[in-house]
């Protein structure tokens, strides 16, 4: 038995109040394992990406419950949600966030630095990680100087540099071209998934699918259901 | 350092139009505040230079003065009063007055003339050439080597000029600690050759010079003096008084006061506004920092950190800068009256300290209200 990673409950987020309330996400309910890839598809404006902040404790349901690893995560004040994301998740989002003043190098370290560990193990680790991503010698560039498919990698680097269970990706392929889109996505299946962590996906990429455990079906704020993709060997 | 000051001072520096930029608005601010306030000082002392030159613990005057150049003469009794409260050493009168000159190829230029009490010479100034002695000789005087000796044409020990039909002859060459700020040159002489050579009134004591038996004793004098109808002051009160008068009594404090004020406008200006686009141009990255993990309060010290870190170098380049100029100007004018005083790198850190806080306090404003979901969103 697959154990649970995340456990989403009720979850439901609206904006705006009265006449101009609006739901982007509606009552979903879904669990998600360590060890699998689970994705979340779906029509643009159908609440994805807000279902992803409210699991990974960025934005506060209006209704529902999110327990991570048995720990209700909205139940935590402010500073520890924010210790809760710093050492749980690594986030990968759409256009990276990559700092332009820092190096490469830099940029993967910041998780273990907002951890207060020491600065130049730290950099030791981001080393490692970049290597992990095959961009070892682009460590002292500025990111800018990279590739859109290699800044992607470096955004896995850091996401994966404080080793978190679970990892959320927001349409990590939509700015990159689809064969760069396919290696990326084949190589955190191949070296980011473990049987300990956990991997949601947003994504709009068909050419991705094969690489999914589970494909999770959002509509109009609703979760439609979710089928099990067959990884082929 | 902490990793995360370290990426904030990364992040900054890094950036370096941005950052030349705000160092630029602060040192400049920082330099117009501490030039402005150091060449008043220096003009302030030097309104006080006879009061710094002749020294004198106390001063004895009418109390309708306003300024040491602007005397008011004192009766001769007055000084035998003096004399005879209890806790006085000595008490000297000086003659302070101006005359005018004819000089030897028959141009006129007014002089200010300080008479030495005969008995003790006190107040004397320290020759460079001459004798002293030489004071008590016929028509002797002493000129003051200051920033306006070339007025007297350079005199040498001989030169002889004329003064109010007598004739005056350089016997010395003295050096003072602080020039006159009317330019005009100095000539030390005897008290009565000074009243006698220079029309007066009815009286002529300028101000009495009091040395008291002990410091304790100054209280005590100065409720005497003041019960005779007549002020007393301490050198430094006397040097206050008169800084006073010109800060307060004329247009120069106010408009010191403009100055400063808009430098320290240009300076929060031009930092405020610069620092307020690097943190709304980092918005993102401090968003994502959010997202990531970072609690509110680890931002807030980054940019207190980066706002902080500026200022103190641009306060210290603003500090070099203004000691550079001052010690140029003196290298040229060698009597450039400006003084940096602790009170005006104060202010001017004060300032600095104002301008940091205005500009983080607005950045941690827009930081704190970042919402990581809106970056996240893209
Ligand atoms: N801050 C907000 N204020 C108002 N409405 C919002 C806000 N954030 C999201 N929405 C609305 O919620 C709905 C879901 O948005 P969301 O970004 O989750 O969709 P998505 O499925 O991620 O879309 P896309 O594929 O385009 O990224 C949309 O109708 C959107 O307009
Ligand atoms: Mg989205």
């Amino acid at each position: 038995m697959p154990r649970i990673a995340i456990q989403a409950t009720g979850l439901t987020k609206w904006f705006g109040e009265g006449e101009a309330r609006t739901y982007a996400v509606r009552d979903v309910s879904f669990d998600a394992y360590f060890g699998e890839m689970l994705y979340v598809v779906g029509p643009s404006g159908s609440g994805k990406t807000t279902m992803l902040s409210m699991i990974s404790g960025i934005l506060r349901p209006n209704a529902g419950k999110v327990m991570v690893e048995g720990t209700d995560i909205w139940s935590l004040s402010d500073n520890a949600l924010a210790a809760f994301r710093l050492h749980k998740i690594g986030f990968v989002f759409q256009d990276y966030h990559l700092f332009p003043r820092l190096t490469t190098a830099e940029n993967v370290a910041i998780p273990l630095i907002l951890q207060n560990r020491d600065w130049d193990e730290a950099m030791d680790e981001a080393m490692h990680d970049l290597e992990v991503v095959g961009l070892k010698d682009k460590a002292p560039l500025p990111p800018v100087k990279l590739s859109g498919g290699e800044q992607q990698r470096v955004a896995i680097a850091r996401a994966i540099v404080s080793r978190p269970d679970i990892m959320i990706f927001d349409e990590p392929t939509a700015s990159l071209d689809g064969e760069t889109g396919r290696t990326i996505v084949s190589f955190v299946r191949q070296h980011v998934l473990t049987d300990q962590r956990c991997i949601v996906m947003v994504t709009h990429d068909a050419r991705i699918y094969e690489f999914a455990d589970r494909i999770a079906k959002m509509e109009d704020g609703r979760l439609t259901g979710t089928e099990r993709e067959k990884l082929d060997a | 350092m902490p990793g995360n000051l370290k990426i904030a001072y990364k992040l900054l520096a890094n950036d370096r139009a941005r950052f030349a930029a705000l160092l630029l608005g602060i040192t400049f601010a920082v330099f117009l505040m501490i030039a402005v306030t150091s060449m008043f000082s220096g003009t302030l002392k030097r309104a006080s230079a006879t009061v710094i030159n002749l020294g004198g613990s106390i001063w004895v005057m009418d109390p309708s003065i306003q300024t040491v150049a602007n005397t008011i003469p004192l009766p001769d009794y007055v000084l035998d009063e003096v004399r005879s409260i209890p806790g006085v050493k000595f008490a000297v009168p000086v003659y302070a007055g101006s005359a005018l000159l004819k000089l030897r190829d028959g141009t006129y230029q007014s002089a200010n003339i300080v008479g030495l009490d005969d008995a003790s010479l006190f107040g004397r100034p320290m020759l460079i050439s001459g004798h002293i002695e030489d004071i008590f000789a016929e028509n002797a005087f002493i000129a003051v080597k200051d920033s306006e000796f070339y007025k007297l044409e350079n005199p040498t020990i001989g030169t002889d000029f004329e003064i109010n039909d007598h004739r005056g002859v350089i016997v010395g060459i003295a050096k003072v600690a602080s020039s006159g700020l009317f330019g005009v040159p100095t000539l030390y002489t005897t008290y009565y050759r000074a009243v006698y050579y220079i029309p007066n009134m009815r009286f002529t004591i300028s101000y009495i010079l009091v040395e008291p038996k002990t410091p304790a004793d100054v209280a005590a004098i100065k409720r005497q003096v003041a019960a005779a109808g007549y002020l007393a002051l301490t050198r430094d009160e006397f040097i206050t008084k008169i800084s006073d008068f010109y800060k307060y009594q004329t247009g120069i404090g106010v408009n010191l006061m403009l100055m400063t004020v808009i430098s320290f406008i240009i300076g929060l200006s031009i930092s405020g506004q610069t620092f307020y686009t690097f943190i709304l141009e980092n918005v993102e990255r401090f968003g994502a920092l959010k997202a990531i993990g970072a609690k509110g309060r680890e931002l807030v010290f980054m940019i207190l950190f980066q706002a902080a870190f500026v200022s103190a170098t641009g306060f210290g380049i603003g500090v070099g800068l203004c000691s550079m100029v001052i010690w140029l100007a003196r290298v040229y004018l060698p009597d450039y009256a400006a003084i940096m005083t602790f009170p005006n790198l104060g202010l001017a850190f004060g300032m600095v300290v104002v301008i940091a806080a205005v500009s983080s306090y607005v950045g941690v404003r827009k930081v704190l209200t970042i919402e990581p979901f809106d970056i996240f969103r893209g």
